[in-house]
């Protein structure tokens, strides 16, 4: 085939193991796959999935006890597996570029960005005003609009994107024949990513170099990949197009990663999310069969003993099932077999509100020099929390969304006590709440838990889940050993894990499980207010699905109120009746979920929306890029604190006047000079497209 | 990533635990960091020689054929023999015998006072790192002060003012290493305290006491075992250097460093009388040293010495 593109990277049935001990783990299983120049590629997968790995080996940068046991890799022809250390460097420095996923740490923080820059792109030859030229060049075709500035600044000084930026100015520099991105907007805040992503996507057309995208989130990939390979537990299940992904993806575990991931504007109650049960099965597990026989909706007896091959399809895609076939004719439904159980929100017994912050106010305040201690200057604060009036109503969610900055991290922890707040009060059912935990009555505590972020830390890892639960049980039930034991198992099945999970220590439970068991734990007292502190977000796509619809079921169950705080809008807007959106510190737009998510909105709310990535590329939205970095919260602007990045600033009334609060609907308010009509008038209607209402 | 998956590593180990159900599970677990120290030759070397100068400060009276001070008429100043193992010193004490009976003194000493240090500090370190604020702070600006100052010369200082004898060494002792202790400690409990579950256990209204107890002090555990085991070899080096500057425990008790002191103006004669003293403080250091070292790689595993 001799008009096929000119590939740049060829790998050839690659398998990876890692040596453990005695034995001897396949991490990645023969999986080949190709690249052309100008191409990029997304590899897709779950944690545990090999896709870190497979990006490793491609490197030729495995860890000590990692080895590349078969296959083949070919970069531009060159065999990179066989390549002695020498070369490989020589390869390294010349063709494979990375941009890895965390920018704080990968630039040299006591060397300037110039310098950096300088030493990336020297060859030697090239006087020193010649190669800062071509830096400052390279700078500005990664769209830093100063790039004087950038390259006399130290790392600390930038902002995450902005890092991220450099990072890629460097690994184009020269015209590597590939770049792997791992994860280059994983840590990244929504709005910077949208635009890390534009800048890539034009990249890859400019520069003709093949791309590894390596992500887990497929919306992203599919935004910015020409092809798609979906991995699971170390192999190609599924390799497509992003046109296939949105149209006829065929194999279970690529439709059930795509039922998994909330839409922005999909509800709970009326279009619930179908997670794929079980988990990932560990590297010493992997079944004889299909991998994911054992958690497949339609599996037969036949997946389960036999190991399907990858066959093309008349479309050009690759699938890793034996009934591709049917899925494809529509013989079989896959979601039919997969019941969601969501029950919608029983909304007879709301009305009264449960939770109340009035004017809420914490500043934290910084430490002054010495200097500025002799020199009598007036102590500054960190405004992280300014004037957040917020209701919650019983048996209601309200979500709290914002990027990192924004102060909702610290209205959750002033909430609950463990700030104490600088002034506004706090009610719960009309009790007031003191500011700090030790002001607090016992029994009020348990009527408002907090479920944490990081699974990892959720749990004591000195104690089994039984001691866990118990102990809360105990403490806040008041019940005796055995009835909390008894009830500890209740809780367990309340959040769908087996009594048998009482034996075990944190150590032998996944990241799903471990949320799982903490949210179980708050719901020991049965409170009246739970707070969800990004208590999804560091879990993986499915997890996070059946998560989600776990905390639907068991709001309707119990009947507690949540404060669900996110980043991320389409979790959001999946669990919440209401939403407040926060920017540095204050509260922009608050109203019921259905009317946030359309115009008019908040210039801030539309830029958030905007810049979601979404699977279903969304027709007529334009992607608002928010300049600038946030402002700190040290010194906020002022007028509206949004006026030094907003797309839609009038002039003058913006940085001088604080904005008022505008009435869109009953309900639904945003603080900004311009008013609902106009606002509305200039915002794109194709927002409205995307929203799932409540049948009326 | 993939490469972190507990694997079938894990099945030894939890078969062993559930053969020996039957004992406690402290027991247990010193079984099996025993066990993990001797499969290092240098661990194993260390422990070994722990546990012989264990044995002879337990049962020195039955080993040693003289008693500490009993002075043999005419057999002064001899050397080494099938009689006297390690030679007679200048008085005509049995080295042998001395040396042996001296171990108890020098590790109940050096014990006690790490054990009682180790405890002290603990207790401050849990409950000051863990409370905050300005009594933390000035608590741990005091421990910097007394940090900064050399060991020996601290605890010439107090023993200065106490004036010399066993219990004097002992208070040195927890003066000395408080500090340091509860310094370590505070550093865990830092990190700790911002965890998830020790957040939950505070907003379900759990006391002090009990967070610190159930949730912080697990957590301390492997990096104080290391730490106190480091402490004791540094204590039995203070002991020793103490009782050869004729400020720590007083003749004629066998003290080894006194021995090595009184035994200095005669190193011509009878250099048998210094050199085993030295000799055996020089080797339980060292025991005491490897045994600790093995002890970080089991509790702290990752963390390369």
């Amino acid at each position: 085939m001799s008009d096929e593109p000119h590939r740049a990277l060829e790998v050839e049935g690659l398998t990876v193991t890692y040596r453990r001990g005695q034995g001897s783990l396949d991490a990645v299983r023969n999986v080949s796959l190709r690249i052309a120049e100008g191409q990029a590629y997304g590899l897709v997968g779950e944690s545990g999935s090999g896709k870190s790995t497979l990006a490793l080996a491609i490197m030729q940068y495995l860890p000590e006890n990692g080895l590349i046991s078969g296959g083949a890799i070919r970069l531009a022809g060159q065999e990179l597996a066989t390549l002695p250390g020498e070369q490989m460097r020589q390869v390294w420095r010349e063709q494979i570029k990375l941009v890895p996923q965390d920018p704080g740490s990968s630039l040299n923080p006591s060397l300037r960005i110039g310098d950096q820059l300088d030493e990336a792109l020297s060859d030697g030859g090239e006087t020193r005003g010649g190669v800062r030229e071509r830096s400052l060049e390279q700078l500005r075709q990664v769209h830093i609009a100063d790039p004087e500035r950038v390259a006399a600044s130290y790392p600390h000084q930038l902002s995450g994107g902005m890092q991220q930026r450099v990072l890629i100015a460097m690994a184009l520099a020269g015209q590597p024949s590939l770049l792997i991105l791992d994860e280059p907007t994983t840590n990244l805040d929504v709005t910077t990513e949208a635009a890390i992503l534009d800048l890539v996507c034009e990249l890859v057309q400019s520069h003709q170099t093949a791309m590894l995208y390596v992500s887990h989130n497929l919306a992203v990939v599919a935004a910015v990949c020409d092809r798609i390979a979906v991995l699971y537990a170390g192999e190609l299940v599924e390799d497509l197009t992003p046109e296939q992904l949105r149209s006829q993806p065929l194999h279970p575990y690529t439709v059930g990663l795509l039922d998994s991931l909330p839409r922005v504007g999909q509800r709970a109650g009326v279009d619930p999310l179908l997670p794929i049960a079980g988990n990932m099965p560990r590297l010493d597990e992997v079944p004889a069969g299909c991998v994911f026989a054992p958690r497949c909706p339609i599996a037969l007896q036949l997946c389960h003993e036999l190991r399907p091959d990858l066959e093309a399809t008349q479309q050009g895609s690759l699938v890793r099932c034996h009934r591709w076939r049917e899925i494809q004719a529509g013989a079989v439904d896959l979601r039919a077999a997969r019941p969601a159980n969501v029950t919608a929100p029983d909304e007879s017994l709301s009305g009264k509100i449960a939770l109340e912050t009035k004017d809420l106010v914490k500043h934290f305040p910084v430490r002054r020099s010495l200097r500025e201690a002799l020199r009598r200057t007036p102590p500054r604060s960190v405004h992280a929390v300014d004037d957040v009036s917020l209701q919650v109503g019983q048996r209601r969610t309200l979500g709290l969304v914002g990027e990192s900055g924004s102060g909702k991290t610290t209205t959750a922890r002033c909430i609950v006590g463990l700030v104490e707040r600088t002034g506004g009060e706090v009610s719960l059912f009309d009790i007031a709440l003191a500011p700090g935990l030790d002001g607090r009555d016992a029994a009020v505590l348990h009527r408002l838990q907090m479920v944490f972020q990081n699974p990892e830390e959720a749990l004591n890892p000195h104690r089994t889940v039984g001691d866990v639960l118990q102990r809360s049980l105990e403490r806040m039930r008041g019940l005796g050993k055995t009835e909390a034991r008894q009830q500890a198992g209740r809780l367990l099945e309340a959040v769908r894990l087996p009594p048998s999970y009482l034996d075990h220590t944190p150590g032998q439970l996944s990241g799903g499980e471990k949320q799982r068991v903490a949210i179980a734990r708050a719901f020991a007292s049965n409170p009246d207010v739970l707070i969800l502190d990004e208590s999804v977000s560091a879990l993986d796509v499915s997890v996070q699905a059946s998560i989600l619809n776990l905390l639907t079921d068991l709001q309707s169950e119990q009947g507690s109120a949540y404060l669900f705080i996110s980043h991320d809008l389409a979790a959001v807007s999946y669990l919440a009746d209401d939403i407040a959106v926060m920017y540095l510190g204050q509260v922009v737009e608050i109203g019921p979920t259905e009317q946030v998510l359309q115009p008019p909105f908040h210039p801030y709310t539309e830029a958030l929306l905007s810049a979601v990535p979404r699977i279903d590329a969304a027709a007529g939205i334009e992607r608002i890029l928010l300049s600038g970095d946030l402002p700190s919260a040290v010194d906020p602007p002022g007028g509206c604190r949004f006026h030094t990045r907003c797309p839609r600033l009038l002039g003058e009334i913006c940085r001088t006047q604080a904005p008022p609060w505008q009435q869109a609907a009953p309900g639904h308010r945003y603080r900004c000079h311009i008013a609902p009509n106009e606002l509305a008038a200039m915002q794109s209607p194709a927002f409205r497209d995307h929203i799932t209402t409540v049948s009326p | 990533m993939a490469g972190n998956t507990t694997g079938g590593g894990s099945q030894p180990a939890s078969l062993a635990t559930h053969e020996r159900r039957a004992l406690p599970a402290v027991f247990t677990r010193w079984w099996h960091a025993l066990r993990e120290l001797y499969a290092r030759p240098s661990s194993a070397l260390g422990t070994t020689l722990v546990l012989v100068f264990l044995a002879m400060a337990l049962f020195g009276p039955l080993i040693a054929p003289y008693s500490a001070t009993e002075q043999i008429s005419g057999a002064a100043r001899q050397a080494p023999s099938v009689q006297h193992l390690f030679g007679t010193d200048h008085l005509g004490r049995d080295v042998f015998s001395r040396v042996v009976l001296g171990a108890r003194d020098i590790l109940a000493l050096a014990g006690l006072g790490t054990l009682f240090a180790v405890v002290i500090g603990t207790l401050i370190g849990l409950f000051s790192a863990y409370r905050g604020g300005l009594t933390d702070e000035v608590t741990f600006r005091f421990f910097d002060s007394l940090l900064a100052l050399p060991a020996l010369l601290l605890a010439l200082l107090v023993l200065g003012v106490v004036g010399p004898s066993r219990n004097s060494v002992l208070v040195v002792l927890v003066i000395v290493y408080v500090p340091i202790v509860a310094r370590v400690v505070r550093s865990v409990v830092l990190s700790t305290k911002q965890k998830g579950y020790v957040e939950a256990a505070r907003l379900q209204g759990e006391s002090t006491a009990s967070i610190v107890r159930r949730d912080i002090f697990p957590s301390v555990t492997p990096a104080l075992t290391v730490e106190a085991g480091l402490r004791f070899s540094y204590a039995i080096f203070l002991v020793a250097s103490l009782g050869f500057l004729g400020v720590g425990v007083q003749p004629p008790n066998p003290d080894w460093g006194l021995m090595v002191s009184q035994a200095r103006p005669y190193v011509s004669l009878t250099p048998w009388a210094l050199y085993f003293p030295a000799a055996a403080i020089a080797l339980l250091v060292i025991g005491v040293n490897l045994a600790a070292d093995g002890l970080k790689r089991v509790m702290l595993p990752g963390r390369e010495v």
